[in-house]
C-alpha cells in the first residue's frame, strides 16, 4: 500500500526527520487558510496523487502571494494529474499540500528498500538529487551509495560513517545531522513494516539543515494488519475500484486490453495462462488469480468483475487445483451462471486435487456455452478460437 | 534416489489442527508420507489424524525424531514457528503459509540460516519426492516416479509443468515449489546443485517469472556448474510493466526484472526456454533425447 507525500511526511515528524512546515487542503479556501497559518513569503503548492512526476506535469507549483496561492490551489485542485506514472489518463487532484518554501542549497536523494539479494534492507543515497534515480543507476551508477543494514543489530555508527563520506559531506555538524537522519529514517522503516521510502530530493538548506522536500512510502500489505494507524492512511480513490472490489473476496485481478478473460488459480499459472494465450495468438483481457480458497461465491464475483469488461469475447477458466479443489470451481461455476448473465463461450480446464469429483458436477449440469478443454495448449486454443468467432 | 526428503524423512505438521494443516495432513499421510506428529500449542497430549500432538515443537523432536518440518501456522505466527523449528533442531521447514510479513521472514531466514536449517517457501505448495514423500499441498497424483527435477517459484506451474513431464512418458525424481515471495529459503542455485549431484536426475526443468533477479543468478550457476540439460519457462512476458514494482525496490538487481530479460540470460547459456507452460513437456523430451 502506497500513502501520500503528506502522510509521509507526518510519520518523518513522527520520528523526528525534518520536513518543511506543511497543511494539508482540500478545498482552496483551506489552501488560503494554510498558507496564513504558516506565513512566510513563499509557498509551494503540491498535488497530492501516488505517483512520481508531479513536478513536471505542472501539479508542483510556487506560490510568492496569498492570492497566487489560492489561484495554485484553484488550478490544481480539480486537475487531472498527467504524469510518467499516471498512464495517459491521468489521475484526479483531491487535496493539495501547502508548504512553506525553502532555501535550498544542495539536493540529495536518500531511500530505504529491501535488498532482496542481501535479504536485509539497504539504504541507497546519491549526490544526484531531484533526479529520477533509475537514470542515475543507468548513467552514472557510481554516484549511488548502498549500505546494507542487519535488522539483528541495527543501525550502526559505520553505516553512518559510510553514508556521509560516501555523500563527500565534509562539515562536522551536517556529518552528525545526516546520520542522525539516516538512522531515523531506518528506524521508521523497520517500525512501520515500509515495502520502500523514499526521499528526492532530500535538501541541504541556506541555513545548514537536512530536510525531506518530497517523501514516497510503500508498505508491506502482509504487515497492515499490525499497523491500524497506517492502514487508516489508505485513500482508496488512489486505486483501481474493479482491484478492490476484487481483493474483498480474495481475488488479485489486473484489467488488461485483451479479448480473453482468464480465470486461473496461482500468480505463475495466471501469467502463464495469459503468455499462453498471446502465444496462440489471442489477447488476455486480465490477470485474475482465484486464491487459495476459492468457492462458489468467489467465483461467481470473478465472472461479474470480467464480464464487466464489454471487450471480453470469451472466458478461459484455468485451474490446477492444489489448495483450491477443483470441485468448488466446478460448483462456482454452477452457482455463477445462476447469479450472473455468463453470456460468452466459458472455457473449462480443470486438474488436479478434486478434478474427478469437478468433472462430474459439470457434466450433470449440462451448460450450452461450457467448453471442456483437455489441458492447457488445448483451453487456450480453444478460447482463442471462441474469441474469434470460431466454432 | 532424489533431494531433500524421501520415504524415510520423518515429518511433523506445526498448526497440525487447524483447518488447511489437517486436510493437508490428512492429503500427505495418504500419499504415504510419513508424518509423526505434529504440534498446535495447548492441544499437546491428544491425538489428530492418529498422531501425537505436542504444545512445541522441542517435544515433538525429542519424542519422534523428526526432521523436518510442514509449517501451516496463520501469517503472524510463521516468524515465531520457523524460528522454534530451528531452535528445535529441525533440518528442513517447507513453509506453506502464505502472507507472512516480509520483516518477520526476513528475521526467521537468519535465525535459520544460524542455526543450520535449511527453509523452502513461505508461500509454496512444498516438495515432493514422487511416490516417495510429499510435503505440501500439490495433488500428489500428477507426480509419476521419474528422471527429471522441478523447481518452481509458482505453486500451480510446479503441477502444470509436472504434469507435463508426465504426460510425455517421463517423471518426477523431486519437486520443489520454492515460492515467490521477497524473502524465500532454498532458492535456484541450492536446487540446481543438489539435482546435479543426483544420480536419479537427468534433467531439470526450472520456473521462474518476473520481479527480483534469481533467475539471472541461476543462469550465471548453470553456466559454471550444472552440466544437465536445464528446461526453463518464464512466466510473465505479457504482464503490465511496473504493475507491482516500487520505484526503488527496481534498480536494486540492477535491471527491471523483466520476463524477456531473464529468457535472453539463460537462453545464453544453453538453457532450452519456453515461451508457453504448455511446451514444458514437449521441451523435456527434446532434450532428453538428443
Amino acid at each position: 500500500m502506497n500513502i501520500h507525500e503528506y502522510q509521509a511526511k507526518q510519520i518523518f515528524q513522527k520520528y523526528g526527520v525534518p520536513t518543511p512546515r506543511g497543511i494539508i487542503a482540500t478545498t482552496v479556501d483551506e489552501a488560503v487558510k494554510a498558507a496564513e497559518e504558516l506565513g512566510g513569503e513563499v509557498w509551494v503548492v503540491k498535488a497530492q496523487i501516488h505517483a512520481g512526476g508531479r513536478g513536471l506535469g505542472g501539479g508542483v507549483k510556487l506560490a510568492k502571494s496569498i492570492d497566487e496561492a489560492k489561484e495554485l490551489a484553484d488550478e490544481i485542485l480539480g486537475m487531472t494529474l498527467v504524469t510518467h506514472q499516471t498512464g495517459p489518463e491521468g489521475k484526479l487532484v483531491n487535496k493539495v499540500y501547502i508548504e512553506e518554501g525553502a532555501n535550498i542549497e544542495d539536493e540529495l536523494y536518500l531511500s530505504v528498500v529491501l535488498d532482496r539479494a542481501a535479504e536485509m534492507p539497504i539504504i541507497m543515497a546519491s549526490t544526484e538529487g531531484g533526479m529520477d534515480i533509475e537514470t542515475v543507476a543507468e548513467k552514472t551508477p557510481e554516484k549511488i551509495i548502498k549500505i546494507a543494514i542487519d535488522p539483528a543489530f541495527g543501525f550502526q555508527g559505520y553505516h553512518g560513517r559510510e553514508l556521509v563520506f560516501g555523500l563527500g559531506i565534509t562539515d562536522k555538524n551536517l556529518q552528525k545531522k545526516m546520520m542522525q537522519f539516516a538512522a531515523k529514517l531506518y528506524k521508521l522503516y523497520m517500525e512501520n513494516d515500509a515495502e520502500m521510502i523514499e526521499i528526492n530530493p532530500l535538501i541541504r538548506t541556506a541555513e545548514g539543515d537536512y530536510m525531506a522536500l518530497d517523501g514516497k512510502m510503500g508498505f508491506d500489505d502482509s504487515a497492515l494488519g499490525r499497523h491500524p494507524d497506517i492502514e487508516a492512511m489508505r485513500d482508496i480513490s488512489e486505486e483501481d475500484a474493479d482491484e478492490r472490489e476484487a481483493s474483498k473476496y480474495g481475488l488479485s485481478y489486473i484489467a488488461l486490453d485483451g479479448e480473453i478473460g482468464c480465470m486461473v488459480n496461482g500468480a505463475g499459472l495466471a501469467m502463464g495462462t495469459m503468455d499462453t494465450i498471446n502465444y496462440m495468438g489471442g489477447t488476455p483481457a486480465n490477470f485474475l488469480d482465484v486464491g487459495g480458497s476459492a468457492n462458489a461465491e468467489t467465483v461467481a464475483k470473478a465472472f461479474e468483475i470480467i464480464l464487466k469488461n464489454p471487450k471480453v469475447k470469451a472466458i478461459f477458466v484455468n485451474i490446477f487445483g492444489g489448495i483450491v479443489r477443483c470441485d468448488r470451481i466446478a460448483n462456482g461455476i454452477l452457482e455463477a451462471t445462476k447469479m450472473v448473465d455468463v453470456n460468452v463461450p466459458v472455457i473449462v480446464r480443470l486438474d488436479g486435487t478434486n478434478a474427478a469429483e469437478a468433472a462430474v458436477i459439470l457434466d450433470n449440469a449440462h451448460i450450452d456455452n461450457v467448453i471442456s478443454a483437455t489441458d492447457l495448449g488445448d483451453g487456450a486454443k480453444k478460447a482463442v478460437e471462441a474469441a474469434k468467432g470460431v466454432k | 534416489m532424489s533431494i531433500l526428503v524421501n520415504k524415510d524423512t520423518k515429518v511433523i505438521v506445526q498448526g497440525f489442527t487447524g483447518k488447511e494443516g489437517t486436510f493437508h495432513a490428512e492429503q500427505c499421510l495418504a500419499y504415504g508420507t510419513d508424518i509423526v506428529g505434529g504440534v498446535t500449542p495447548s492441544k499437546g497430549g491428544q491425538e489428530h489424524l492418529g498422531k501425537p500432538v505436542f504444545n512445541t515443537v522441542k517435544e515433538a523432536v525429542e519424542a519422534t525424531g523428526a526432521t523436518v518440518s510442514m509449517v501451516f501456522v496463520p501469517p503472524a505466527f510463521v516468524a515465531d514457528a520457523v524460528m522454534e523449528a530451528a531452535a528445535a533442531g529441525i533440518e528442513l521447514a517447507v513453509i506453506i503459509t502464505e502472507g507472512a510479513p516480509v520483516r518477520d521472514m526476513q528475521a526467521a531466514k537468519a535465525a535459520a540460516t544460524k542455526s543450520g536449517m535449511m527453509t523452502i517457501g513461505p508461500n509454496c505448495p512444498g516438495v515432493i519426492t514422487a511416490d516417495e514423500c510429499k510435503i505440501g499441498i500439490m495433488p500428489g497424483n500428477i507426480f509419476k516416479k521419474g528422471n527429471v527435477g522441478l523447481i518452481s517459484k509458482s505453486g500451480t506451474l510446479t503441477y502444470e509443468g509436472a504434469n507435463q513431464v508426465c504426460n510425455v512418458g517421463y517423471g518426477i525424481t523431486t519437486a520443489v515449489g520454492i515460492g515467490g515471495d521477497p524473502i524465500i529459503g532454498l532458492s535456484y542455485k541450492q536446487l540446481l546443485q543438489m539435482f546435479q549431484d543426483d544420480a536419479d536426475t537427468e534433467a531439470i526443468v526450472m520456473i521462474g517469472e518476473i520481479g527480483g533477479d534469481l533467475e539471472i543468478q541461476a543462469a550465471q550457476y548453470i553456466k559454471a556448474n550444472i552440466t544437465k540439460p536445464v528446461v526453463a519457462f518464464i512466466a510473465g512476458q505479457t504482464a503490465p510493466a511496473g504493475k507491482r514494482m516500487g520505484h526503488a525496490g527496481a534498480i536494486i538487481s540492477g535491471s527491471a526484472g523483466t520476463a524477456k530479460e531473464k529468457m535472453d540470460a539463460l537462453e545464453a547459456v544453453g538453457v532450452r526456454v519456453v515461451v508457453s507452460p504448455a511446451e514444458i513437456g514437449k521441451a523435456v523430451k527434446e532434450v532428453l533425447t538428443k
